[in-house]
C-alpha cells in the first residue's frame, strides 16, 4: 500500500477522493485524473513555473509536489478563477486588456502568481513585481506587458 | 521527467520517521518541502526505494525565538522565516539571505533545514549558518547529536549525515551588540542560482573591528569561510580611510583564496572577480550597518 494511497482534497471548491500511486505528482493528478489541463507543464522540475497552483492560499510548484502530499489540502488552479457565471477574475480581464499573453502557454502560472502578488503586497514597485515573476518564465518574452497587467490591477484595487 | 517508484510514508511522529529512516538506511530519503529532492526525483539523479514524508510532523514545525538564540525546525519555510517580525529585528543576515532564496513559489514550500542538508554550493543558506556560528541538530534511530555548522558541511552537495539520519533543527545565536551583518549575492535574473555572493558579520567597538566574519559562497564546495580575512581584520581600526584599504586588502585575500571553475554560468576568472567584489561589498554594508563609516 505504501506505492499507493487515498487521497481527499478540494480542488477549486470540488471534493475528490481518490487512489493515486505515491509517485504522481501533483500537476500529473491536476491534468491526467482530474482532466484540468489548464496547469501548463514546462520543465517539470521547478524551474519555468508554468505549473504553478495555489495550495492552501500559497502559490506552490505542481511539478515539485507529490498528489498524495496534497491529501487535505485545498487547491485552486487556473480553471478556479473564473466566477460561477464564467465572467473572468479581474487580473484575467487585465491581462487581457493588457495583451499580456501570446501563446498562453505561462499564463496559468503568472496569473496565480500575480493573484498572490496583490493580496500580500497590494502596491507593489515594479522591481517587486519583477521579483515577484522572476519565478515564472514566458518565452514568447511579453514580461512588460505582463508587468503593465499587474501594475493596472494594483491601482485598481481589483486583486 | 517522472519519478521512479518508491514507497511512501507520511507519519505523524518523529520516531517513526526516525524508525522508517533507519529501517531504510542509505535507500531512504526526507522529504520536507521538495524544492531540492521533487526535482532530482523528476530527473532521476536519484531513486530512493524508500521516501518519508516529515510534512504531518507538527513538533519539527518550530520556529522560536529565545534569549540564547533562534530555533528553526525542519519544517520551517524559508517564507515563514520573511514573515517573522523577530528574525527580521534580530537575525537580520539570516532574514536578509532568505529574500534573496530562488522565487516565492519556492520560498512557500521549501525549507531551511532542506537547504542546509542539501548544501548547493550556491545556496545561501549554509553560508549563513556558517557565518553566524549556528548548530545543526540531527537525529537518528540512534539519539540526537549536535554539530557546529562548520563540521556539518563536507563539500558541494555532502554532509556529516550518517545513512538514517535527519536535520531535525537549526540554532543560529544571537549577535553580540554593535554587529553590522549583510548578505549580497550576484545572479544574471533575478532568484537565479548566484555565480558569487558572500555573508559578513562585523562587530564594531569604538571604530575597532572587534569580531569579524566572512563566507563566500558559489566556489565549488559548499560555504568558504575566509579566516585569514577575518583574522586581518579583527583588532583593526576601521575608520573611513582605513576601512577602505583593508576592504581592498580583504578582497584581493578572497580572490586569492577562492578556486573555482569554469562552468556554462560564468569563467572561474569571473567567478573569482566576482567573490572579490562581493566580499568587499558585504563588508563594506555590514560596516554601515554597525554604525561604523
Amino acid at each position: 500500500m505504501a506505492r499507493e494511497q487515498q487521497i481527499k482534497l478540494t480542488v477549486n471548491g470540488r471534493s475528490y477522493e481518490k487512489t493515486v500511486p505515491a509517485r504522481l505528482s501533483l500537476a500529473d493528478f491536476l491534468r491526467d485524473h482530474l482532466h484540468l489541463t489548464g496547469t501548463h507543464l514546462g520543465c517539470e522540475h521547478g524551474v519555468c513555473g508554468a505549473c504553478t497552483i495555489s495550495m492552501n492560499g500559497r502559490s506552490a510548484r505542481s511539478c515539485l509536489a507529490l498528489a498524495v502530499q496534497a491529501d487535505g489540502a485545498e487547491i485552486v488552479t487556473i480553471e478556479g478563477l473564473r466566477a460561477e457565471d464564467g465572467t473572468r477574475h479581474p487580473m484575467q480581464q487585465l491581462f487581457l486588456e493588457n495583451f499580456a499573453l501570446q501563446c498562453g502557454y505561462c499564463t496559468p502560472g503568472f496569473l496565480i502568481t500575480a493573484i498572490e502578488l496583490l493580496r500580500d503586497n497590494p502596491k507593489p514597485t515594479e522591481h517587486e513585481v519583477r521579483e515577484a515573476i522572476s519565478g515564472n518564465l514566458c518565452r514568447c518574452s511579453g514580461y512588460q506587458a505582463i508587468v503593465d497587467a499587474i501594475l493596472a490591477a494594483s491601482r485598481l484595487e481589483l486583486a | 521527467m517522472k519519478p521512479a517508484w518508491f514507497d511512501y510514508y507520511a507519519p505523524h511522529a518523529l520516531d517513526e520517521a526516525l524508525h522508517l529512516l533507519g529501517d531504510a538506511g542509505h535507500d531512504g530519503r526526507v522529504l520536507a518541502g521538495g524544492q531540492s529532492l521533487m526535482p532530482m526525483l523528476n530527473l532521476r539523479i536519484l531513486s530512493p526505494a524508500v521516501i518519508v514524508d516529515i510534512n504531518r510532523i507538527e513538533a519539527l514545525n518550530r520556529l522560536h525565538a529565545g534569549a540564547d538564540g533562534l530555533t528553526v525546525g525542519a519544517l520551517v519555510r524559508h517564507a515563514d522565516l520573511l514573515r517573522s517580525p523577530d528574525v527580521r529585528e534580530g537575525w537580520p543576515l539570516l532574514w536578509e539571505a532568505t529574500t534573496q532564496v530562488a522565487h516565492m513559489a519556492i520560498r512557500n514550500r521549501g525549507t531551511v533545514c532542506g537547504s542546509v542538508s542539501h548544501n548547493d554550493p550556491s545556496a545561501e543558506h549554509p553560508s549563513v549558518l556558517v557565518t553566524m556560528g549556528g548548530t545543526v541538530i540531527v537525529a537518528g534511530t540512534a539519539g540526537h547529536r549536535e554539530l557546529p555548522a562548520e563540521a556539518f558541511f563536507t563539500g558541494a552537495l555532502s554532509n556529516a549525515l550518517e545513512p538514517g539520519e535527519m536535520v531535525v533543527e537549526l540554532r543560529y545565536p544571537r549577535q553580540p551588540t554593535g554587529t553590522g551583518t549583510a548578505f549580497v549575492e550576484f545572479a544574471r535574473r533575478l532568484g537565479d542560482f548566484a555565480i558569487a555572493g558572500a555573508a559578513a558579520m562585523l562587530t564594531i567597538r569604538d571604530g575597532i573591528c572587534e569580531r569579524a566574519r566572512l563566507t563566500v559562497v558559489g566556489m565549488g564546495d559548499g560555504p568558504l569561510r575566509l579566516r585569514a580575512v577575518e583574522e586581518m581584520l579583527t583588532a583593526h581600526a576601521l575608520g573611513q580611510k582605513e576601512a577602505q584599504d583593508a576592504f581592498a586588502e580583504a578582497a584581493a585575500m578572497v580572490v586569492a583564496a577562492v578556486d573555482p571553475t569554469d562552468d556554462v554560468h560564468a569563467s572561474a576568472a569571473y567567478r573569482r572577480h566576482l567573490a572579490g567584489v562581493m566580499a568587499a561589498q558585504a563588508l563594506e554594508t555590514a560596516l554601515a550597518r554597525a554604525g561604523g563609516s
